[in-house]
């Protein structure tokens, strides 16, 4: 008998009196009550609470703002499919590192050499401040949003859901996932919060407002 | 370690880091002439509650959620040999190989072999449970490989030489003066002018460990949760330590209970709420991250997860007992302890201190193994813990329970001192003239109490009583008498 037997067959001993299987109760909330513009302001107020730098702004300005937030940064990196005119400002080539897509990998010691890195995200909880990437060809493989120590994170209003398991609905659960809340942080000394640790030490947020007319939750 | 046969046959109780080796009155007492430990315990336990209590407030739902958690844990239970079976079909689909281990000693032994193969002498490590229970570091360090914990605290008790205290924060126990002294006296290359404050200290640890990171071939971890019908895996963090190991070496080792499975990726929706508020008190943990066997370009391409039982059936066996697998190890149950907050976590002995340690090290092991028949024990039975516990497991009936089996298990043989004095009390309060005859004795109490009324020393097993407190001397009249007295003379 393999070990897997074994213990398979000890979990069957285990259960011999046959437990019963309790129906699950699901009468927590399952969809938000918030319409757009009172998400937004959730989620502002959230990641304010955990140090994150937030801009709201319109489509429009996604550009301009990444721009100016990437002003002290000798070398960026973006995935490969990060919509290209969101850095069409760039006047210095040089700085921007693509990688993916026909670009290949960027060695780990070339992304710690690396000032920053520019992604866009999948969904995100404005209850709980939680930012979802899931490696989708705009945020790239996971290592590229980790070695930078500045992180700067485009979230589109129509991707912010009011609660958890709105945001888990609309996600490919065996993509790989990370979701960020806040800058890396630890609480591991007398249990004080204190902001940046492995992971990037300062993350911008920029929320785009959307125009015309916001959808109801 | 001495190990006893259990009641029932293919069922092996769990071995490596669960024991206590001491009774915990014991190393009770010793823990507690520690005053800087208490201090910092307190404060620390404190704080935690505090922020526990304002964001489980916040919520709505957070009943409804502690139901449907408590509920889903119920069904992967009384479902585990099939939840199993699929989990592991779904991570061999996805490229993952699967292990299995019956203790301890089977799973540092595949461990051992897979990092052997990568050869490789050093390996990085997320914060894990289920490693500290089997006590990983010590077997390969014995072989040879050196592993590096890199979550701020476990880093702390390792450089220190010390055994974490705490499952969620295992420096709990050491104070900012102390980690700076650690860091200075322990961590090489580390700057002499280190202060003691909380951000001087982290960026120690993150200058300190970037290298290991960058350049680790192997990471080893635990895991938070298992999804069955997809082999997904989770690890919730705040660091990003995690992240660092899930994503950068090219081989992955994942150690995970049985327990930890969850029937389906949705249901990550109730304990995603759950854990990070009943454990560190926030929203949401700063990262968590889901991966899922291999992904091509993206993470280690090289992914091993070694199911664990090590005396988890055995919990499971246990039909009172069993709801102490649905712990998602939050540690809400520690913080809240009167009895933890005063003893700390090492007087436990086991890896699972405080309530919930209390009841699973014994379940996992058996109560007779070494002294994790003390451990249920420790406990005033005020309920705190079941109170805190996201997923709504009921410790102080499971810790009665255990008592009961504690006390069976030392039936028999020569009565004990508890026993002959129970009978004498039986036989003596079961007859008005025999209660009589022996309240004659008051006097004598009196007379053992001296001047200042006082009891301070009783002999044999009552004098546990009087280890830390007085008896004040005996009236001189029972209350019997008296009333004999009042209604003879009205």
């Amino acid at each position: 008998m393999s070990t897997r037997e074994h213990i398979l067959a000890a979990v069957r001993t285990a259960l011999q009196d046959a437990p019963a299987v309790p129906d699950i109760p699901r009468t927590y909330r399952q969809d938000g009550n918030l319409n757009a513009e009172e998400r937004i302001d959730v989620l502002v107020d959230r990641l304010e609470d955990y140090k994150a730098g937030v801009t709201v702004v319109d489509e429009a300005a996604i550009p301009a703002t990444i721009q100016g937030l990437l002003a002290g940064a000798r070398s960026y990196v973006v995935p490969a499919g990060l919509d290209p005119a969101w850095l069409a400002w760039e006047t210095e080539p040089s700085r921007v590192k693509y990688d993916g897509g026909g670009h290949g990998a960027r060695s780990v010691t070339e992304l710690d050499a690396t000032d920053a890195v520019v992604t866009s995200s999948a969904v995100t909880v404005a209850e709980s401040g939680t930012i979802i990437l899931d490696g989708s060809p705009d945020q790239g493989r996971r290592a590229i949003s980790l070695i930078p120590d500045h992180h700067i994170c485009v979230v589109h209003s129509r991707d912010i859901t009011q609660i958890l398991p709105e945001a888990l609905r609309r996600l490919d659960g065996t993509r790989p996932l990370t979701m960020i809340s806040g800058p890396s942080a630890t609480s591991d000394i007398e249990l004080e919060r204190v902001e940046g640790v492995h992971g990037p030490r300062r993350l911008d947020v920029i929320i785009t407002k959307q125009s015309g007319k916001l959808p109801a939750s | 370690m001495s190990r006893t046969a259990l009641g029932m046959p293919g069922l092996r109780p769990g071995s490596g880091n669960l024991f206590a080796e001491e009774k915990f009155p014991s190393a009770a007492r010793r823990e507690l002439g520690n005053s800087q430990l208490r201090r910092n315990l307190k404060h620390a336990t404190s704080t935690i509650r505090t922020k526990r209590l304002n964001v489980t407030g916040e919520l709505p739902d957070w009943e409804e959620l502690r139901d449907a958690g408590s509920a889903l844990k119920t069904s992967v239970m009384a479902r585990l040999p099939e939840l199993l079976e699929a989990f592991e079909a779904n991570v061999t689909a996805r490229g993952g190989t699967v292990h299995w281990a019956r203790d301890a000693d089977e799973a540092n032994r595949i461990i051992h072999e897979l990092v052997k193969a990568e050869g490789v002498d050093e390996v990085v490590k997320v914060k894990s449970m289920a490693t500290q229970e089997i006590g990983m570091n010590e077997y390969l360090e014995e072989h040879g490989i050196a592993a590096y914990e890199t979550d701020l605290a476990e880093l702390i008790v390792q450089l220190d030489h010390d055994k974490p205290s705490h499952i969620l924060v295992p420096a709990i126990h050491k104070n900012r003066t102390e980690v700076r002294d650690i860091f200075l006296k322990e961590m090489p290359g580390v700057d002499p002018h280190l202060t003691d404050e909380p951000r001087r200290l982290a960026m120690a640890a993150r200058a300190h460990l970037r290298a290991k990171f960058l350049t680790a071939k192997v990471a080893i971890s635990g895991a938070n949760f298992g999804i069955a019908d997809s082999g997904t895996l989770s690890v919730v963090e705040s660091e990003g330590n995690g992240r660092m190991c899930l994503t950068l070496p090219e081989t992955l080792i994942t150690v995970m209970g049985i327990e930890k499975l969850l029937p389906t990726f949705s249901d990550l929706e109730v304990f995603l709420q759950l854990l990070p508020r009943s454990s560190t008190g926030e929203r949401m943990n700063p990262y968590t991250s889901l991966w899922t066997g291999v992904t091509e370009g993206d993470g280690p391409s090289t992914f091993h997860v070694i199911l664990l039982d090590n005396g988890r059936t055995n919990a499971l066996a246990d039909e009172m007992g069993r709801s102490a697998l649905h712990c998602i190890r939050c540690s809400a149950c520690i913080n809240v302890c009167p009895v933890y907050e005063r003893t700390g976590g090492h007087a436990y002995g086991s890896t699972y201190p405080g309530p919930i340690g209390a009841i699973l090290s014994p379940l996992m092991t058996g109560v007779e193994a070494e002294e994790n028949g003390s451990l249920p024990y420790a406990s005033s039975l005020c309920g705190a813990c079941y109170d805190a516990c996201p997923v709504k497991i009921n410790i102080p009936d499971i810790l009665v329970h255990l008592r009961g089996k504690d006390v069976d298990a030392h039936r028999g043989g020569l009565p004990s001192q508890l026993d002959v004095g129970l009978k004498a009390a039986s036989w003596a309060l079961s007859d008005g003239r025999r209660l009589g005859a022996v309240e004659k004795l008051l006097p004598l109490g009196r007379a053992a109490a001296g001047k200042d009324k006082k009891i301070k020393k009783l002999p044999g097993i009552a004098a546990g009583w009087t280890q830390s407190r007085d008896i004040p001397a005996p009236p001189s009249q029972s209350f019997r008498d008296w009333w004999a007295k009042e209604h003879k003379e009205s």
